[in-house]
């Protein structure tokens, strides 16, 4: 994206959010930077995220982008299924404590 | 690990990087591609990353450069210093003389 | 690092990473330990690894040779674990400033800077200070005159990048540390210069 228009630069600081930083903490050990495994490699990564559509990749933040290309990744990769992955999603979710499961009961009443 | 040709340019020699928009993940940014400039020093042989991308070995390793292009000639009405120059690593297989 | 208990995921994407976890944790690819301890190490990293290459080799000339010369190596020289870090560190002279940028997607030397400011990784900041150095540095606050050169560096493949900021005026005689304490996050990448705090006169 180098020399295209766009905004000021906004000097903020960003304070990293739990689950980010473990998002940060898988690449580093998929790709292998830490650790004794590598089961993908960082271009990988950067692929998977170019390939978001344009739309998706504006409205989505820095770490969105990443758990989207490292899980998508994996799936590439054969270390988990598109079922696999359904199934947890939806093991996660009905634990019941999470806001998104909580508006849906919600909307539900 | 194994390296593929030795290096064909070298530090001073004008070089220009080729314009091409193929698919895939690639690592030579679309505003450097048809322009020319000059090789800074040689990084090095690495694997190609648009092999890397696709789960291959991205081997045999490509030279890369660093190579120097004056910012007024790669920005329309660049408005600077004409000594400005911007630097980047291009892969060998993406220079063409 | 349970989460059990305490778990609030707002987002699909917080919700895929629990889940990308899960899996990878069950399947025995990744543990939480080893996540665990990832984390507190990238939390604890400020640009202290940076700051304290430049200061030595504001004090020392050999040192600065070799960090000019060999970046990685340089970091090692001081005890600081670099695996698989590609360095070149670019010297700012009274003729050339440098900025460094990575446009296609946010490569930073975390191991010697932490991680990298969200600016750094905005489009703005990657679209525009290829094509306007001067104007986006200004935004930064800090004004390069027209007679320096900008040499502008992409870390667009495998090297990654610092600059070694020119020692401001009036620090004769100070130690390493305080020399180093001078030394930003942003003057590393380019966007700032070291300055002397204004002291407040009691």
């Amino acid at each position: 994206m180098g020399g295209l228009p766009a905004g000021k630069v906004k000097p903020t600081e960003h304070a990293y959010a739990d689950w980010e930083l473990r998002v940060d903490a898988l690449m580093m050990l998929l790709v292998g930077v830490v650790g004794e495994g590598k089961r993908m490699t960082v271009d990988e990564l950067r692929k998977n995220i170019e390939s978001l559509p344009p739309a998706d990749y504006d409205r989505m933040g820095y770490y969105d982008r990443w758990v989207i290309s490292l899980t998508q990744t994996m799936i590439q990769r054969g270390v988990i299924t598109t079922d696999e992955l359904a199934r947890k999603l939806a093991e996660v979710e009905n634990r019941g404590q999470s806001p998104i499961s909580a508006r849906k009961r919600r909307r539900a009443k | 690990m194994k390296s593929g040709s030795d290096p064909d340019f070298g530090p001073g020699d004008r070089v220009r990087v080729r314009k091409a928009a193929p698919l895939g993940h690639i690592r030579t940014p679309f505003y450097i591609r048809g322009h020319t400039g000059v090789v800074e020093r040689i990084c090095g042989a690495f694997p190609n990353p648009e092999e890397l991308a696709q789960q291959r070995d991205g081997l045999p390793a490509q030279p890369l450069y660093r190579v120097r292009f004056r910012q007024q000639d790669v920005w329309p009405g660049y408005r600077g210093n004409p000594a400005d120059v911007i630097e980047l690593e291009i892969f060998q297989h993406w220079i063409e003389q | 690092m349970k989460t059990a208990g305490r778990y609030e995921p707002y987002s699909y994407f917080q919700l895929m990473e629990v889940s990308l976890r899960e899996l990878l944790v069950e399947k025995g690819i990744v543990t939480e330990d080893a996540i665990a301890g990832a984390m507190a190490a990238m939390r604890e990293r400020g640009p202290e690894r940076g700051a304290a290459m430049v200061a030595r080799a504001w004090i020392d000339p050999a040192y600065k040779t070799r960090l000019l010369e060999n970046g990685s190596r340089a970091a090692e020289a001081l005890g600081f674990e670099v695996p698989g870090l590609k360095l070149i560190v670019v010297e700012n002279t009274p003729q050339t400033h440098n900025v460094i940028v990575c446009t296609l997607c946010s490569c930073y030397p975390r191991m010697l800077l932490g991680l990298p400011p969200e600016w750094y990784k905005s489009r703005p900041y990657r679209s525009r200070v290829v094509r306007e150095p001067r104007k986006v540095l200004a935004e930064f606050g800090t004004k390069i005159p027209a007679k320096v050169r900008i040499r502008v560096h992409d870390s667009n493949a495998d090297m990654r990048y610092m600059v070694l900021p020119m020692r401001p005026a009036r620090t004769e005689g100070w130690s390493e540390a305080r020399l180093a304490g001078l030394v930003t996050r942003d003057c590393l990448i380019g966007v700032a210069l070291p300055k002397i705090p204004k002291t407040r006169k009691s």
